[in-house]
């Protein structure tokens, strides 16, 4: 008789402990390779350490030894599904730090394709959340669909698919193609009619509401405490978005509203996403239609040196406020440069909202998180 | 003796044959839904596509995992394929075309599908991996918890029939189909829902669960081994919906056509039916689904069942 | 708002804490971190954000840098410290903001800062066995990577 059976002997009853199971770094429903150690009573998740650092590149320590333009490809890299917003937070970055003037056509250009690209991301948000809850694949299909549009336009703009380093230190790479006009209308005709369709495949289907909503609730005290910020923050209630409280670049010409959600659920954090979609359609048709004439490539001299002092440059990112944290001691290349990633912060608060939850519901919790693994690590 | 062999082979021949025309289905009518081609390649618009699939399996190398209890973990698939086989004996293609047309038959093919989730238990418990276990723990509540709404549903059926025999209750229908019927109606629907679980597809794929648990329960098996809880997938689908079609839709009966080809053309119309319902809806919680089971669909079947046999006995 | 006030501030509370103020910057003394971290946060200035905690090699010494921001004023403060080389240690924030704990986790991971009472202070990004410092300016990039052997490789 082994150790074990003596004691389920002595007790009198069934012994019961705690299951350990390592979701990740391979794992269908991870978003890339996060790593979740779940401590599972059951099905029911006691308590849940995420593990990162599986794609951790230093780009930080890379920064220091490239030249401020010879960076911008590796912003593409952080967030990879929104890799244009990256270009435009560093490129606002650096032209803080030089104090550079960009042209009305360049920041109208710059405010057209961050607004798609915003689009382009949520789309796979909403399409990998509905995965996650089990819907195969058809809810991902349609998006990467939609997404395709946007990403032919970004591949004739800049002949890159995933990694654009389109934006440049003071303007932007090339000009809009001739018939961007007409492609970027139809489009926003066309996605509207589609939201349309996903709000009755998904958002009202009674699975789905069944899954996600009441589950994983964020509060907004919880969410401000965690630094959480982007959708997340504004499902839990709280309205804050960059582009309208502390607006940057024109984003102070466009009228558009800033979704909230009222619980902080599952459910929310999706739904402000479906709402911020409509509402960068909005930007994007506002923007389209007062696109002023001009140059917008860039006139700032291809080596320069960073005057001395630092800046801290945030913008308003699908998945939250990226910053970037730029510090010059006079060089070619920055003393140093901190990248404040949205996803860091808001996978940190992931063990709060999942704690007394199925597995299933973990899987929920975490796909509406929308984390991008690029970012966390860097 | 010599009929049953013969039998017996067919079975297995039809089983095989439209356990891969149903892969290759699925995958069309998944691929048109999300706006795909799905295979294009082998054969006219990929029909053998699963003949190829099969063959890349059966050569895939056939590995153990060296924390697996073998013997449970090899008989597995045996314990989900053989019952799903030994159920196509009692069902009837049509007038003729049946093996063994028991006295009993609904009840023989109850009972030995509910084997099936010893096998899947077993795969679960036997690869010593936490997420199969996980699979196998689901499977084994869901499938037991189904089964109940399912047998009062076809309980309901035998009343009205007043026979086991399946080729009874297709002749009991000659005067019109028992899904018409209200009552039976109603049965069908729950049937419907149940055999859904039974089988473990999309919104109960609860065992399976490819974005929580990997591929649940068989998670470990590669090669032929995996062919096979692939197989008794597809088959056990067929087996829900040909009982369906002999028990509520009338069987192998309809106007000019043979027999035979009224039952196939049922048949997988219902197949088709869950196939659009997989590829559209997302997947229900574990809790939520014996909830479900529990108290929504037992409840309706009883009182469905009490209803009915007071209106027949009245 | 700006950043005068909250000087004002910290000159009427905490005489001596502010140790240099720049236009962008505030640097307090290492031993009034903790007490201004509870001014700002629980003071009508609001400052609920912890945006980021970072750290800057100054090579004689390590500035820490954080980053607090206030949605009642809309201001985001730049708080720095300076850490001399000898005595890499500071006061925890975690129990203030939750969102310092992965924060500066990721600044010892990088500097080898050591956050006191800080609640999981292990390494965040890089594997546990490491010993270096990546962000440091004097860290040397190994040529060829690899882990300390553990007794499980070994054995395999």
């Amino acid at each position: 008789m082994s150790d074990i059976e003596a004691k389920d002997k002595k007790d009198g009853e069934l012994r019961s402990e705690e299951f350990v199971i390592n979701m990740g770094p391979q794992h269908p429903s991870t978003h890339g390779v996060l790593y979740l150690e779940l401590r599972l009573d059951g099905e029911i998740v006691k308590d849940c350490r995420p593990h990162i650092g599986y794609l951790h590149r230093s780009c930080e320590k890379i920064a220091e030894n490239r030249t401020y333009i010879q960076f911008m490809p590796f912003t593409d890299r952080l967030d990879y599904l929104a890799s244009m917003n990256n270009n435009l937070g560093y490129a606002l970055a650096v032209e803080k730090l030089l104090n550079v003037q960009v042209t009305e056509r360049a920041q109208y250009i710059r405010t057209i394709i961050a607004e798609l690209n915003r689009v382009a991301s949520h789309l796979i948000g909403i399409g990998t959340f509905a995965q996650d809850l089990g819907a195969y694949a058809t809810p991902m299909f349609y998006c990467f669909r939609d997404r395709e549009i946007i990403v032919e336009l970004f591949d004739e703009l800049c002949g890159g698919r995933l990694t654009y380093n389109y934006m440049r230190i003071g303007g932007v790479q090339t000009d809009l193609p001739a018939h961007a006009d007409k492609f970027i209308k139809d489009f926003i005709k066309y996605e509207r009619q589609k939201l349309k369709e996903y709000n009755e495949l998904l958002t009202y289907n009674a699975i789905f509401l069944a899954r996600t909503k009441k589950i994983g609730i964020l509060k907004q005290e919880t969410a401000i405490s965690y630094a959480v910020t982007g959708p997340m923050l504004r499902a839990s209630g709280f309205k804050w978005d960059l582009r309208k409280d502390e607006p940057y670049m024109i984003y102070d010409r466009f009228k558009f509203d800033i979704p909230v959600g009222k619980t902080g659920d599952s459910w929310d954090r999706f739904k402000v996403r479906l709402d911020e979609i409509s509402e960068s359609l909005k930007i994007i048709e506002q923007a389209i239609g007062g696109l002023p004439a001009g140059n917008p490539i860039s006139k700032v001299n291809r080596v320069f040196k960073g005057p001395p002092g630092e800046v801290y440059m945030r913008t308003e990112n699908p998945r939250g406020e990226l910053g970037f944290y730029l510090v010059s001691d006079g060089g070619l290349k920055p003393y140093r440069n901190k990248i404040r990633s949205p996803s860091f912060s808001n996978l940190a608060v992931l063990p709060e909202m999942i704690r007394g939850l199925n597995v299933s519901d973990a899987v929920c919790v975490l796909g509406s998180t929308d984390i991008v693994m690029g970012e966390i690590d860097r | 003796m010599m009929n049953l062999l013969i039998g017996g082979i067919s079975v297995v021949g039809f089983i095989s044959l439209s356990a891969m025309f149903l892969i290759w289905l699925e995958r069309k009518i998944s691929a048109h839904i999300q706006n795909r081609m799905g295979p294009m390649i082998c054969g006219w618009h990929g029909s053998l596509q699963s003949i190829a699939d099969s063959l890349k399996l059966l050569l895939k190398e056939n590995i153990v995992p060296s924390g697996a209890d073998k013997l449970v973990w090899s008989l597995a698939p045996f314990f989900v394929t053989v019952p799903v086989v030994m159920a196509f004996l009692t069902v009837p293609f049509s007038k003729t075309l049946i093996v063994r047309d028991l006295n009993v038959g609904i009840l023989y093919v109850a009972s030995i599908t509910s084997i099936c989730v010893l096998g899947i238990f077993m795969a679960g418990w036997g690869s010593n991996n936490k997420y199969s276990l996980l699979g196998g723990m689901r499977s084994a509540a869901q499938i037991i918890s189904y089964e109940v709404p399912l047998l009062l549903s076809i309980v309901l059926v035998v009343m009205e029939a007043g026979t086991l025999s399946m080729q009874g209750i297709v002749q009991a229908q000659e005067q019109g189909w028992y899904v018409l019927k209200p009552n039976l109606a109603f049965a069908f629907l729950i049937y419907l829902i149940s055999s859904t679980a039974e089988v473990n597809r999309v919104p109960f794929d609860i065992p399976e669960a490819e974005s929580e648990l990997g591929a649940g329960y068989h998670t470990e098996y590669t090669g032929m081994k995996f062919a096979m809880f692939f197989v008794a997938e597809y088959t056990n689908l067929v087996v829900v919906s040909a009982i369906a079609t002999t028990l509520f839709l009338g069987g192998w009966q309809g106007p000019l056509l043979p027999g035979l080809f009224w039952f196939l053309i049922k048949v997988y119309g219902l197949v088709c039916l869950s196939m659009w319902v997989r590829w559209t809806l997302p997947r229900v919680r574990m809790d939520q689904m014996m909830t479900f089971a529990w108290k929504v669909l037992t409840p309706l079947s009883i009182l469905n069942l009490l209803v009915s046999g007071w209106w027949m006995v009245r | 708002m700006d950043q005068t006030q909250i000087t004002q501030t910290f000159n009427q509370q905490l005489p001596g804490a502010v140790v240099e103020e720049q236009s962008k910057f505030l640097v307090i003394k290492k031993e009034s971190l903790l007490a201004a971290a509870k001014i700002l946060k629980d003071s009508e200035l609001a400052f609920q954000h912890l945006h980021s905690v970072t750290a800057v090699d100054r090579k004689d010494k390590i500035e820490v840098v954080y980053h607090i921001y206030t949605y009642k004023y809309r201001f985001m403060l730049t708080l720095k410290v300076y850490l001399p080389m000898t005595d890499l240690t500071i006061e925890s924030l975690a129990h203030l903001w939750q969102s310092a704990n992965w924060l500066e986790r990721e600044t010892y991971d990088l500097f080898g800062v050591k956050f006191l009472n800080h609640p999981d202070l292990r390494r965040i990004l890089n594997p546990d066995v490491w010993t270096d410092y990546p962000l440091r300016k004097d860290f040397n990039r190994p040529d060829f990577y690899r882990l300390p052997q553990t007794e499980g490789l070994k054995a395999a």
